[in-house]
């Protein structure tokens, strides 16, 4: 019971549509009651101004912190006791490390191409609910030592780190 | 990413072999972060006997330089813990070790699941603490666990409280002064939840919480306003400090933030900031959500109960808002506080009906029309000037719909009946409403007319017509359903006064047979319904009337023996049934045709006339046999009644399930069974019981005086006259204090021919615990009365 725990981390577009979710909590059994609660949650929070600071709200006896950028809306959901200090250092993680991974253009378009970036930091941040890192440096470091193996061939990456190796081998022999 | 698909899958171990040994070759492999992953994912796929074989590389794990490697080998002992305790807590020396380390998140895991595995050994856990709180925590996350470690050690440390501080108190209080915030907030949070905590404990707490309030997060805020929202609940002086702070929170963008703070300064307000406070209330209502307004409503309801003086600018306030656009909630928590602070607070009751009234003048809700007009009913008359509020509910009559125009007609009764001066211009209202359109309308004018304007007590026609209804609605439903239309009519004293709390499915069914052990039968499922319906299912018993009453099943078996029998007393005007539920509890046997043979020659007044037989008796489903005696009418007859269970017996075969062809006849001793006086009793209970003595009125009273004799103590002898008479004790009556010398017990019941009786004890207990009684009974029948008296007297 004291061990400080995350119900979930959503990202959603700015018109409540799941970009990348993660639950870690039975509170929401199905996909129906999930979509449900990401509904009612991005009305109520539509309003509000998130974009300079983080943002919270009681919602459902949970509290939610959230922040918005571009057209995505970031949020991470504890517990009514939880402390709000530590949900808002995950939130902060979660967004710095996107950032980080997406390369500074955060938005819905870079983030849906890089989907697997997004899941993949979402893993190394919380596992079961419990926080496993919340510097965004840390996180990205692991999400990128993940996706590229420095000494596997093209053809063992995934499709966007190969249109990236490639981009990049690109550019260097347009340099030369 | 394979690591992340194998885990959503989650396949259990024994399916996914191939996975779970590569898996195990990552662990060990050279690169950190597949063996981190593959702990994680091994983790979540594996189950007890795969852990063993891996264990030993998650001991190795923990310990390993890597701090990734580490925590992905802690955090996957935290999950473990729920399924494999014993396992993971092999592993308390290694992570032991692990809280020693420099990593900063490392030491956060490894004191999570330290403190997991030796969460119940108290000792353990304060040796824990105190060696953290002296030595150095590196992350701030690791900090706020230590904090909440130290607290529950706090919590549990009894209350040490004289002797100066608490022990970790100081601890806590540093924290106040770290570099995170996080841990600031915790230790703050800490101590406000302490127990019993002091305003001298509680003042650094509190000032740091009060600096947050004017941080430009809005996160910040928002902690701090909930926790001194919660701390203000309990120390309101406390927190009066922060007031200024938060009346600037008022306008927060968040509204969150800006309720929280509103309601704070509600409990934290003296009388002399009320009014200000209710000015800036007035403006900031417009903006917040219904959800919100409910809460400061609330809010405003203890205030104004916490300072009655004020009430006139609180009932203003709220008669304002009403008056407001507003959600039908939110309405129906203005009228509710409106109601109760009319109750306690009394110099409130002229104005705040006042308010009520031009509300109900505009009120689009049906449902609080009709509360108010009923609560103006009751408050209305026992004001000083009635007759004001007889314009705004007559209005009702004219204006509204069908519901609201019944409801003001029965207001309006209420008034005539209650106020002999305004009866006659009530009178002059109700003859009009004869006119309305409607049959609920016209009904309800022409009964207060006609019982109003008949002759006859007033109090009797008060409590017929403004009486509550003392009967539960789901037992006269049920009661009328059971109804048949006959040439007597309903008889509503005949519906029970207890809620007999039933699962639905048991009263479907009186003949079906409940599964259950061998043993004693569980008793077929019984109200008196299910009772009334199976007996006039049988057509012998059809033509016995209405049943009066069914005892609780008594045993005539002991536990553990070869047949279980109990019996139920079905108790008519003129006859007694007996019902013997039956239990074979041998499974190699079959009974077949099976009776009761009844011997009642110590029953003189009984003469058997029908019995039904139960055909067949497998083992394990209880089944009922019935034996039916007559007895003249309306006398409670009492007897002793002997029993012998007859049948044919034939063997079964366990294997097949099937029985022989032959059987042979044997019999099976039960004990007897007698019908007492107390059989002839419906418990029946009366909520008033003084209002229904001085009714019975003393034409039937007997009273006598009795010597029980020595008896162990005064309950003892209260409970066995209770349990003679089978009456219903009232209003707690049958709780004797302990050590008294006298006891005052009220019983009330139904006796045979629907009689209602009432009986005052007086016990007294003498010296060498001699108790000696006075019996006062009370009824509608002075034969009844004097069959009590005789019940008592030969019991």
């Amino acid at each position: 019971e004291s061990c400080p725990s995350i119900k979930n981390i959503l990202l959603l577009d700015s018109e409540g549509n799941r970009v990348a979710v993660k639950y870690y909590s039975d509170e929401w059994p199905n996909n129906s009651v999930k979509e449900a609660f990401e509904k009612s949650l991005f009305t109520k929070t539509q309003k509000t101004n998130a974009r300079t600071e983080a943002e919270i709200a009681m919602f459902e006896s949970h509290i939610i912190v959230y922040k918005f950028v571009q057209d995505l809306h970031f949020f991470v959901t504890g517990a009514e006791n939880e402390n709000e200090l530590i949900l808002v250092t995950v939130l902060q993680g979660f967004f710095d490390a996107v950032g980080l991974l997406l390369r500074g253009t955060v938005d819905k378009k870079e983030a849906l191409e890089n989907l697997d970036l997004i899941l993949l930091c979402l893993d190394e941040i919380v596992d079961g609910g419990i926080i496993l890192e919340t510097d965004a440096n840390v996180i990205a470091g692991k999400v990128a030592s993940h996706s590229i193996d420095a000494a596997a061939p093209l053809s063992e990456q995934t499709i966007s780190q190969a249109l990236a190796t490639a981009r990049e081998h690109l550019s260097r022999s347009l340099l030369k | 990413m394979v690591y992340v698909i194998i885990k959503e899958l989650s396949p259990s171990a024994d399916e996914v072999i191939i996975v779970t040994s590569s898996l195990m070759k990552d662990m060990t492999s050279k690169t950190d972060m597949y063996r981190a992953n593959a702990i994680r994912v091994l983790c979540q796929i594996t189950d007890g006997t795969l852990l063993t074989q891996i264990e030993r590389y998650l001991k190795q794990a923990i310990v390993d330089k890597n701090p990734v490697v580490a925590s992905a080998a802690l955090v996957s002992g935290i999950h473990l813990l729920q399924t494999n305790p014993e396992i993971v807590k092999r592993w308390s020396n290694e992570v032991q070790e692990a809280v020693q380390s420099r990593a900063a998140l490392v030491q956060f895991h490894a004191l999570a699941l330290l403190h997991q595995i030796r969460q119940n050994d108290r000792l353990a856990v304060n040796k824990l603490v105190s060696s953290l709180t002296r030595g150095s925590v590196r992350s701030p996350l690791a900090q706020c666990l230590l904090i909440r470690y130290t607290s529950q050690v706090i919590r549990e440390s009894a209350s040490n409280t004289q002797t100066g501080d608490r022990p970790f108190y100081d601890f806590l209080e540093g924290c106040l002064r770290h570099k995170a915030e996080m841990v600031i907030f915790e230790a703050a949070r800490a101590i406000t939840e302490l127990n019993g905590v002091t305003s001298r404990e509680l003042t650094p707490a509190i000032t740091v919480l009060q600096l947050f309030l004017s941080s430009t997060k809005p996160v910040l805020r928002f902690a701090a306003v909930r926790t001194l929202n919660k701390v203000a609940m309990t120390h309101p002086i406390a927190v009066t400090n922060c007031n200024i702070d938060m009346e600037s929170l008022i306008s927060d963008q968040n509204r969150s933030i800006a309720t929280l703070a509103i309601t704070t300064l509600l409990k934290t307000g003296n009388e002399s900031s009320v009014d200000r406070l209710m000015k800036q209330i007035t403006t900031f209502m417009s903006d917040i959500a219904d959800e919100f307004k409910i809460v400061v409503i609330e809010a405003i309801r203890s205030l104004c109960l916490k300072f009655p003086l004020k009430h006139r600018s609180l009932m203003n306030f709220l008669s304002n808002i009403l008056r407001e656009e507003g959600g039908f909630e939110y309405k129906k928590a203005i009228v509710d506080s409106i109601v109760i602070l009319i109750r306690d607070i009394p110099e409130a009751k002229e104005s705040g009906l006042l308010h009520l009234c031009e509300f109900i003048e505009d009120c689009e809700f049906t449902y609080l029309s009709t509360q108010i007009l009923h609560f103006l009913g009751i408050e209305g008359p026992k004001t000083s000037d009635p007759s004001k509020y007889i314009r705004y509910i007559y209005n009702r009559v004219h204006l509204e719909n069908a519901t609201v125009r019944a409801g003001a007609v029965s207001t309006l009764a209420k008034f005539g009946a209650m106020v002999d001066s305004l009866k006659p211009r009530i009178f002059v209202l109700l003859r009009r409403c004869l006119f309305d359109t409607d049959d609920e309308v016209r009904d309800r004018a022409t009964l207060y007319l006609n019982t109003l304007g008949a002759d006859g007590t007033v109090e009797d026609m008060k409590e017929f017509l403004f009486g509550s209804l003392d009967i539960p609605l789901v037992n006269l439903e049920r009661s009328l359903k059971n109804y048949e239309p006959s040439e007597e009519s309903f008889d509503i004293n005949s519906v029970p006064k207890e809620v007999k709390i039933q699962p639905l499915a048991e009263k479907k069914a009186p003949g079906k047979k409940p599964t259950g052990l061998g043993g004693p039968p569980p008793n077929p499922p019984s109200t008196i319904d299910a009772y009334e319906k199976l007996l006039s299912s049988i057509p012998e018993f059809a033509n016995f009337g209405k049943l009066f009453k069914s005892s609780a099943p008594v045993e005539l078996t002991e536990a553990e023996t070869e047949y279980a029998v109990n019996v139920v007393k079905h108790i008519f005007d003129g006859h007694v049934v007996f019902q013997y539920n039956c239990t074979n509890t041998i499974p190699e046997q079959l009974l077949e045709n099976v009776t009761v043979i009844v011997d009642a020659s110590e029953a003189e007044e009984f003469a058997e006339v029908a019995s039904k037989p139960l055909r067949s008796l497998p083992y394990d489903s209880p089944g009922q046999t019935f034996v039916a005696f007559e007895k003249p009418e309306g006398v409670p007859a009492v007897g002793k009644f002997s029993n012998m269970l007859r049948f044919i017996v034939k063997e079964v075969d366990p294997s097949t399930g099937e029985a022989e062809d032959d059987g042979v006849e044997d019999e099976y001793q039960l004990e007897e069974l007698e019908v007492v006086a107390a059989d002839y009793m419906l418990k029946v209970g009366v909520s008033n019981f003084r209002n229904a003595w001085e009714s019975m009125g003393p034409d039937c009273e007997r009273v006598d005086e009795y010597d029980l004799g020595p008896r162990e103590n005064l309950a003892e002898a209260v409970n066995a006259v209770i349990n003679l008479l089978g009456m219903q004790p009232c209003e707690g009556t049958e709780v004797v204090p302990s050590n008294s010398r006298s006891h005052t017990c009220l019983l009330s019941g139904v006796y045979i021919g629907n009689v209602k009786v009432l009986v005052r004890l007086q016990f007294g207990i003498d010296g060498p615990k001699d108790v000696a009684m006075k019996l006062a009974v009370r009824s509608e029948d002075e034969a009844v009365s004097d069959a009590i008296h005789e019940i008592v007297a030969s019991g």
